[in-house]
């Protein structure tokens, strides 16, 4: 009754084209990033940012990397976890080694250092494919892990190879509290997700989309595969290497090569098959997914005031999640960004469907 | 299709849910509350449970004597896995509820805080591990590694080794060979060893070990071939025992191993049994107490009662102790804060802080406490964030650790610079300052 286009006529192709053709949905999408922007500084709490909030923008801005290769270019990744390494180590490095580095440029540099490594690990994509593929990628996350945990140069010569960024600032702007640093994120993850949307909807996006559906196909309708897989490649690295920047600087403050181990790499990776591959809004999903559900189902048995050990919580916590990941992909395959959609499709027809 | 939109929009509503309920409790008046930064789960869950009894039963054992001047005791567990992400979650979730003072256990994590407490006035406590520069308290103003640092317990293995030897001159031309966890932790003791290293002209072999540290063929290869007078371990959890039992399997004399204070507790030894006979390790302090006073009270007055955290015949490991002893430190900082800042009250993150910069735990305060040849006494400054470096070592017999040399003191005239060089080198990146002498007053 609410939700559907009747009367809604568009006369122009820009009107047709534009991301969310269905007025409601462009009014809940902004009224949705205004109450981000707007609301949440001042209504959430400090455990809320930093805990939960600013993690969760982060990787959903890396599963939106990650998405870009694996969920629209098909190509399986790895070494997600090595790549945001290396965009937080050499962001880290640009921001201590160059007097006077603003913030924003040092970590979009550290995006474009994973760009080239991605590039270059993304060289064999084009002799190889699928399980042979992730098992290449897989070299990059232990290349970057031996790299960052061997080669002194990177971690500044610190004694315990662990690295810490403090005092961030942008513009005169003192990065400090944690509505500050959700604020930052959230300004990034914006205009990554609206650039990898429009991205998508692209010359270059639909390349990318030929190339998963059949690649075959793709080459012979004139698509280069050279140019759409490293391009996805690049395109996904940089994003990714971004979140890596921010998840050292903005979260964690201090970093060690373990907090971007081959955990994370599949953290990720079931963070977009459990989201939706190929679906920007799956990535958010995906993420909050992935990031919010084990803490909450760790302070359950606290809210509801059952005392329970805390090793059996946290078995308890791996059993239910694990139990809760089967669940959704048995029940919806193309995770739950699918459900989203079939959740509109039911709305327009609500409240007499046929 | 029914079943999938209910599913999805109870997912949506538990989020929004959580998002509620997550606004943090404070602690209520007269009660201290203490955050407990476990891992009960995980590769280091055989050291990371009883660390955590000890400390747990500790806080039961203070709150069983009537608090601490009278202010009870709360406090919360969390489990981080060793993980320094799951840790700064656990930190954000419990200093919403009040804590006072942190203990992280775990190196990682406690890089992470170390960022973190300047801003939210909560001190850590990092008991035997850290970042060994932190002892200088004029640059980390938040950080208290109290009773050791790697870099203690690298250079009384190295005063140890010589006095084996007889004398450092003798330690020339010998073969070290340093089997480190591959983290932060393990990387923190090379910067004292090299510069020991470098005076005495002993050489200095590193063979890091991935995480979790169950997979150690090749590095055994590697000591199996240049045959190292002697091994360092720095392992933690799993990776202890299958250190030894791969020195077992080369044929590398137990005798020859030294351990860090880490890597030398029952369940490191507990697998290999017999065959790890004759391996030593640092003993920070303490080793294993079950004689003790303090252990005899808090099995009469926890365990008896039914109120134990873990099983009983584990109380008094080496373990168990050292979560007992941090647990301690934190409770006589605030107990020192009171006194100051007025007994039988609710200390605030930065009296605390002040409580634990002014310790002065001495021989008749630890007698008082039934820490009686438990530990040595402590008392720490505005400089002085270390307290006390005293250790000694205890070699395993098969059944049991036995103390096995007399006390040493990590020799300040070496340290003391590489921690002044390193908490510079740390103030110069972040462009911060030592404290002023007016702020120790504080």
């Amino acid at each position: 009754m609410l939700y559907r286009e009747n009367g809604q006529f568009k006369t122009t192709y820009r009107a047709d084209q534009q991301i969310f053709p269905i007025a409601q949905d462009r009014y809940l999408i902004l009224a949705l990033v205004a109450f981000a922007f707007l609301v949440v500084p001042f209504a959430a709490s400090e455990y809320l940012f930093r805990a939960i909030l600013i993690p969760f923008l982060i990787l959903s801005l890396a599963a939106i990397g990650l998405n870009i290769l694996v969920g629209y270019c098909g190509q399986i990744s790895l070494g997600t976890g090595g790549f945001m390494a290396v965009g937080a180590y050499m962001a880290y490095n640009f921001l201590v080694r160059i007097e006077g580095m603003p913030l924003v440029p040092a970590i979009l540099l550290g995006g474009l250092c994973a760009t080239v490594v991605g590039v270059l690990f993304g060289i064999p994509s084009l002799r190889i494919k699928g399980m042979y593929l992730a098992v290449a990628t897989l070299a990059a996350q232990f290349f970057t892990d031996w790299a960052f945990l061997r080669v002194k140069w990177f971690t500044n010569d610190s004694s315990s190879g662990s690295v810490s960024v403090s005092g961030l600032s942008m513009l005169g702007w003192t990065i400090d509290t944690p509505t500050e640093k959700y604020l930052f994120c959230l300004g990034f993850v914006v205009v990554f997700a609206l650039l990898a949307k429009n991205l998508v909807r692209s010359h270059i996006g639909r390349e990318w989309m030929a190339i998963r559906d059949m690649d075959v196909a793709a080459s012979v309708i004139g698509i280069r595969p050279v140019y759409a897989k490293l391009t996805a490649f690049a395109v996904s690295s940089f994003i990714v290497g971004v979140a890596g920047a921010l998840w050292g600087f903005v979260y964690l403050g201090s970093w060690e090569p373990a907090a971007f181990s081959i955990d994370r790499s599949f953290q990720l990776l079931f963070m977009v098959i459990i989201g939706g591959l190929g679906s920007i809004m799956g990535s958010f999903f995906g993420a909050a997914f992935i990031v919010i559900l084990p803490i909450l189902l760790d302070q359950l048995p606290g809210w509801l005031g059952i005392p329970l050990d805390t090793a059996l919580t946290a078995h308890l916590t791996f059993m239910i999640f694990g139990a809760l990941i089967v669940f959704f992909l048995i029940v919806e395959p193309h995770g739950l960004a699918r459900l989203w959609t079939v959740g509109k499709e039911k709305l327009r027809l609500w409240p007499f469907p046929h | 299709m029914k079943l999938k939109s209910i599913a999805l929009s109870a997912a949506v509503l538990a989020a929004g849910l959580g998002a509620l309920v997550g606004t943090p409790a404070f602690a209520q008046a007269k009660e201290q509350f203490f955050p407990v930064l476990v891992y009960r789960t995980g590769a280091y869950a055989p050291n990371g449970v009883p660390f955590a009894n000890g400390y747990v039963d500790y806080l039961k054992y203070v709150n069983a004597k009537g608090g601490i001047n009278g202010v009870k005791i709360t406090y919360e567990e969390c489990e981080t896995a060793y993980a320094t992400d799951k840790g700064v979650e656990c930190y954000e979730r419990l200093k919403g509820k009040g804590a006072t003072v942190v203990q992280p256990l775990s190196t990682g994590i406690t890089f992470a805080l170390t960022e973190k407490a300047p801003g939210d006035k909560i001190p850590l406590i990092t008991s035997g591990y850290g970042r060994a520069d932190t002892v200088d308290g004029l640059a980390f103003k938040w950080n208290f590694p109290l009773l050791g640092t790697y870099w203690t317990g690298a250079d009384i293995l190295i005063q140890h080794i010589a006095k084996k030897e007889g004398g450092f001159d003798k330690l020339k031309g010998k073969k070290i060979s340093l089997v480190y966890h591959d983290s932060p932790y393990g990387k923190e003791p090379i910067a004292a060893l090299q510069e020991r290293s470098k005076m005495h002209g002993f050489e200095l072999n590193l063979l890091p070990v991935a995480h979790p540290g169950v997979e150690q063929k090749s590095t055994w290869l590697q000591i199996r071939q240049s045959r190292p007078d002697y091994v360092f371990l720095w392992g933690w959890g799993v990776m202890n025992s299958a250190a030894l039992k791969e020195a077992v399997a080369t044929g590398y004399p137990r005798e020859k191993m030294y351990g860090v204070w880490w890597s030398g507790a029952e369940p490191d030894v507990k697998d290999v049994g017999a065959n790890a006979k004759g391996y030593t390790a640092l003993a920070m302090q303490h080793g294993a107490e079950p004689n003790s006073k303090i252990v005899q009270d808090i099995l009469k007055e926890v365990h008896a009662k039914g109120q134990g955290t873990g099983p009983k015949d584990e109380v008094g490991q080496v373990l168990y102790m050292r979560g007992l002893i941090a647990s301690m430190m934190g409770i006589e900082g605030v107990k020192r804060a009171q006194e100051r800042f007025g007994k039988g009250k609710v200390m605030t993150g930065e009296q605390v802080r002040w409580g634990l910069e002014n310790l002065n735990l001495d021989q008749k305060k630890l007698d008082a406490l039934g820490f009686a040849g438990v530990m040595r006494p402590v008392s720490t400054s505005c400089a002085d964030h270390l307290g006390s470096s005293w250790a000694r070592l205890h070699t395993w017999d098969g059944a049991k650790w036995n103390f096995s040399s007399d006390w040493y003191q990590a020799d300040d005239a070496i340290l003391k610079p590489l921690v002044k060089a390193s908490a510079d080198k740390y103030l110069a990146e972040k462009k911060l300052s030592r404290r002023e002498p007016a702020d120790c007053q504080s």
